[in-house]
């Protein structure tokens, strides 16, 4: 004797729970309603007033900021050295270092999610793909710590073997664990993408003559591309902001450079490091952390907008 | 192209997507073994209950396990209650316009990296608050990065129930919260569980925010209230893997936090079943 | 019932654990309870050593942190840590800021480290390096312009060369080498920084092409990984390589310096900063020794013990304390005025 799910089901009868008799005068009622009423609306706005206190901390952090650095240091320098005796504030080289690792990140991201998520679609039998998407979701669930102990302890050096001049501190290994850690991300958002065309269209290529794998890249590829690209657009915004494995496995070096095999510093990394190093507050120092906080929020927000407005569009086609 | 040409290149096409599947899998096993080879050896009663020392035979975790378990405790009892709130006023009380804005901004939220919780927390827990580097600071900091989490479970669970239930309380005259405590939570209430302990699965392992709230990396002792110096798991974990010779604790400690984190994981499904069942022993029983 | 049965019980569970949850007081971590222990990375394991030790014989509640020694000072004078270690002495600056804070420290000398450069122990070109090359290497003229061995002597490879330092001027390591090689200029900047000596460490070891710049106990314990440079001190002078004979007897020039321990005078009454202070201070020499480091002169201890019964406050050290300085002498020349 369960809640029915569907009032159109036209045989059942909802089956309702009623609350067991309790006397309550009108009044006792109404305040005590209303009370309720008022803390539950506090705890409503709580998501409202996280954000707000963010962008409030974030805010006032970097025009303290910029009181003591210029813009112009900050945007246009490209060195960056806040805690040295000659501090530069130039913010290029975190910058590029995260780029760098989002790069090799997304190289090895992308492609593996989308074949994973086209081979189940595909290719996969039924037993298959029963276990394929829960396998992928427990790498979803590793956290990012486990993930930074990988690529320093094993993939680092097992790089080392192959490329014999591959720094300890490397772009590749931290970019290439963070690919592979975000490979059940676009893998799942790609497979209910790819598995929502309508088996009109795929059945309709056939028909015409079209082999697999036109059907696949003409047809279901660009029938599933919003899917596909909200969910690249999700682990974009995840890869730029993942702290932990750069942090151990990329370096401390901030600098300007196209190169994987180096060390480099990214925008989370330095701000672990600055963070966790007890830096008094209301310094330069100190606020450089919120400074570059505010770049990568910047960064994240419109990945994450634009992968919402995505997503909100891809549902909506799907109820009408 | 002939058609045997075609299939030659779907058969490659096949098995470079049989290599996407498989090559994470497998490096997901090859890190499960490094960590069991290096770190078993070194997983023992001692290493559960010792402290942290400069020597790695000697290295616990123990002042981490508490830690986590303490912090994860605050965390949960500060996010729970506001959250699973924070859902009911969306999906039963708040006109659609709130809810959408509100909805676009847990998005937002669920998608911010989790250093910038930490910047959050340093910024206003440690520092303008007051609360200095200590496991409430920690704990406020774990709870704002669940809430999220906890929202939008919480608000999936509630929107399952069917409005049917809910219009027939009405009509018999029960309050919106009368609706809600009786006819609504009841039902959503396993799925809520299960998407709190999922949340603090996830809490479990966030390093980087509470490195920056100022989780220690030497603690000599158990966390005793909560303006108490800690470490957690995590960080404990991240002071070890950058530290030479200290590979092997840093291995068993991957290996208790991943147990803890599938442990967390699978209470979250049995809750759920339990409380399932639970529940549809309790509405055959009336009439 | 069974409902409420559960959620009782998970009240009583949330209940529990935060029972010893009491009435702390709301201020950071309350440095009155806590022997609260934080500084330069080279003094670090020393104490950590010592926080080990010390523990082993009584209940303690010991937390160490690493804000490097300048970061340690600023957290001594603010109360929150009891103890530091540091390896430079006290500025006049912050020993004003402290005064102004109502703060005084207790300074004692605690053994002598050398800042040792590394290279990792398959690097076979390196023999020495003088002054002048580690000052062309370290210079700030040097970012991006010395990117290479060759670049620093034409018969090096020509191979990449990657730094790694504590750099910042919250070490106490990087404004000691910074002050004698660099004679107080300031340094490049695209070396990998970090306040983790043990960071460094693992950098170098990786690294076939890679120099860092550290405290000496930190080579010592990976000298199987890595191998110290010898240094040049002078024109013609002989190459010394660093090792606990030659950093005693001053011999490793001019990177020997002193480390010292900082106490805060009012913490120093407490109970368990009182005892660990005075543990530390007992077993100094096998502390010393164990963590890597260098003794003091046998007869230099008990003088800084008597330095800490007698609460003796105020820095005996110009700041930096210049190559060469013979701590004995100074320990004896302040015992004497003292008399």
């Amino acid at each position: 004797m369960k809640a029915t799910t569907d009032a159109s089901a036209s045989h059942d009868e909802p089956v309702v729970v009623l609350p067991p008799s309790a006397p309550l005068t009108a009044s006792a009622r109404g305040t005590g309603e209303r009370l309720i009423e008022a803390l539950l609306t506090s705890c409503g706005l709580l998501s409202l007033a996280m954000t707000a206190g963010l962008i409030l901390t974030l805010l006032a952090e970097t025009i303290a900021f910029f009181d003591d650095v210029s813009p112009g240091a900050f945007f246009g320098g490209f060195e960056w050295a806040p805690r040295l005796a000659h501090q530069q504030f130039g913010v290029w080289p975190l910058v590029t270092g995260t780029l760098l690792t989002t790069a090799v990140a997304m190289a090895i991201a992308i492609p593996a999610g989308l074949l994973a998520a086209i081979y189940l679609g595909e290719f996969a039998s039924v037993t298959t793909r029963r276990w394929l998407k829960p396998a992928l979701q427990v790498l979803a669930g590793v956290p990012t710590i486990v993930f930074g102990y990988f690529a320093l302890v094993v993939v680092t050096p097992a790089l080392q073997t192959v490329m014999a001049n591959l720094s300890g501190f490397n772009a590749l290994s931290a970019g290439g664990v963070i690919g592979i850690m975000l490979i059940p991300m676009i893998f799942s958002l790609s497979a209910d993408a790819i598995s929502a065309v309508p088996a009109d269209l795929r059945e309709g290529a056939l028909a015409l003559g079209a082999d697999r794998l036109t059907t696949i890249f003409r047809v279901l590829l660009p029938a599933a591309s919003r899917g596909i690209g909200a969910s690249i657009l999700l682990a974009l915004g995840r890869a730029l902001g993942e702290t932990m494995i750069v942090a151990i496995a990329a370096g401390h070096q901030a600098r300007l450079t196209a190169d994987p095999t180096v060390p480099i510093e990214t925008m989370t990394g330095y701000m672990l490091q600055v963070a966790s190093s007890g830096v008094r507050a209301e310094t330069v120092e100190y606020r450089t952390i919120f400074a570059v906080g505010a770049l990568l929020f910047a960064f994240t927000l419109v990945m994450n907008v634009l992968a919402y407005r995505l997503q909100r569009r891809l549902r909506q086609e799907a109820v009408a | 192209m002939t058609i045997r040409r075609r299939r030659r290149r779907e058969e490659a096409f096949r098995a470079l997507c049989w290599v996407a599947v498989y090559l994470p899998l497998a490096l997901l096993a090859l890190l499960l073994a490094h960590a069991l080879v290096e770190g078993l050896p070194r997983l023992g009663s001692a290493f559960v209950s010792d402290f942290p020392s400069a020597s790695p035979e000697r290295a616990g975790i123990l002042p981490a396990i508490a830690g986590s378990l303490y912090v994860l405790s605050l965390a949960g009892v500060i996010a729970v209650p506001l959250g699973v709130g924070a859902a009911i006023y969306l999906e039963e009380y708040a006109p659609a316009r709130w809810s959408h804005l509100v909805e676009m901004n847990l998005a937002q939220l669920a998608g911010l990296p989790s250093v910038l919780y930490g910047l959050l927390g340093l910024g206003v827990f440690v520092h303008v608050m007051g609360m200095g580097t200590t496991a409430i600071s920690g704990a406020l900091t774990l709870a704002m990065l669940v809430l999220p989490l906890v929202i939008t479970t919480t608000r999936e669970a509630l929107r399952d129930v069917p409005g049917a239930s809910r219009e027939a309380a009405l009509a018999l005259g029960a309050t919106r919260w009368e609706t809600v405590r009786q006819v609504v939570l009841p039902v959503a209430w396993p799925r809520i569980t299960t998407g709190v302990v999922q949340a603090l699965a996830r809490a479990l392992g966030e390093t980087a925010p509470l490195i920056m709230v100022g989780a220690l990396a030497y603690v000599s002792f158990l966390p005793d209230g909560m303006s108490s110096p800690y470490t957690v798991l995590p960080v404990q974990i991240f002071h070890w893997v950058t530290r030479d010779g200290f590979v092997p604790n840093a291995a068993a400690g991957v290996l208790v936090l991943l147990s803890a984190t599938l442990a967390l994981n699978v209470l979250a499904v049995l809750l759920r079943q339990r409380l399932e069942r639970v529940e549809a022993e309790r509405q055959e029983v009336l009439p | 019932m069974r409902r409420r049965f559960f959620f009782v019980s998970c009240l009583a569970l949330t209940g529990l654990s935060l029972a010893n949850s009491g009435c702390g007081t709301a201020r950071g971590a309350d440095a009155s309870e806590v022997v609260a222990i934080d500084g330069s990375s080279t003094v670090a394991p020393l104490l950590e050593a010592a926080a080990e030790s010390f523990g082993a014989r009584q209940r303690a509640r010991i937390t160490l942190n690493i804000s490097g020694t300048t970061g340690g000072f600023a957290k001594l004078c603010r109360g929150e840590a009891n103890v530091i270690g540091a390896s430079r002495p006290l500025l006049e600056t912050e020993m004003d800021d402290c005064k102004r804070r109502g703060v005084e420290v207790i300074e004692l000398p605690i053994a002598v480290d050398g800042i040792t450069v590394a290279v990792h122990a398959s690097n076979d070109w390196v023999d020495a390096l003088s002054l002048p090359e580690l000052r062309k290497l370290w210079s700030a003229e040097a970012t991006g312009t010395i990117r290479t061995w060759r670049d620093l002597r034409p018969s090096f490879p020509d191979r990449e060369i990657h730094l790694f330092a504590t750099g910042g001027m919250e070490s106490g390591t990087y404004r000691t080498f910074v002050d004698r090689v660099l004679d107080g200029g300031g340094s490049r900047s695209d070396f990998t920084r970090s306040e983790n000596d043990h960071l460094l460490v693992e950098g170098v070891a990786r690294d076939r092409d890679a120099l860092g710049i550290f405290g000496f106990s930190y080579y010592a314990q990976h000298s199987e990984q890595l191998r110290a440079v010898p240094i040049i001190a002078s024109g013609g002078a002989v190459p010394v390589r660093p090792s606990p004979e030659t950093i005693a007897s001053g011999d490793y020039r001019p990177l020997s310096r002193p480390l010292f321990l900082y106490v805060n005078r009012a913490s120093a009454d407490l109970p368990p900063v009182k005892a660990f202070v005075q543990h530390v201070l007992e077993h100094a020499p096998a502390l010393v020794t164990g963590a890597n480091s260098v003794a003091l002169p046998p007869a230099a201890y008990p003088l800084v013990r008597q330095r800490f019964e007698q609460r003796r406050t105020g820095s005996l050290f110009t700041s930096l304390a210049p190559a060469g300085t013979r701590i004995l002498q100074v320990l004896e020349g302040d015992d004497r005025r003292q008399r």
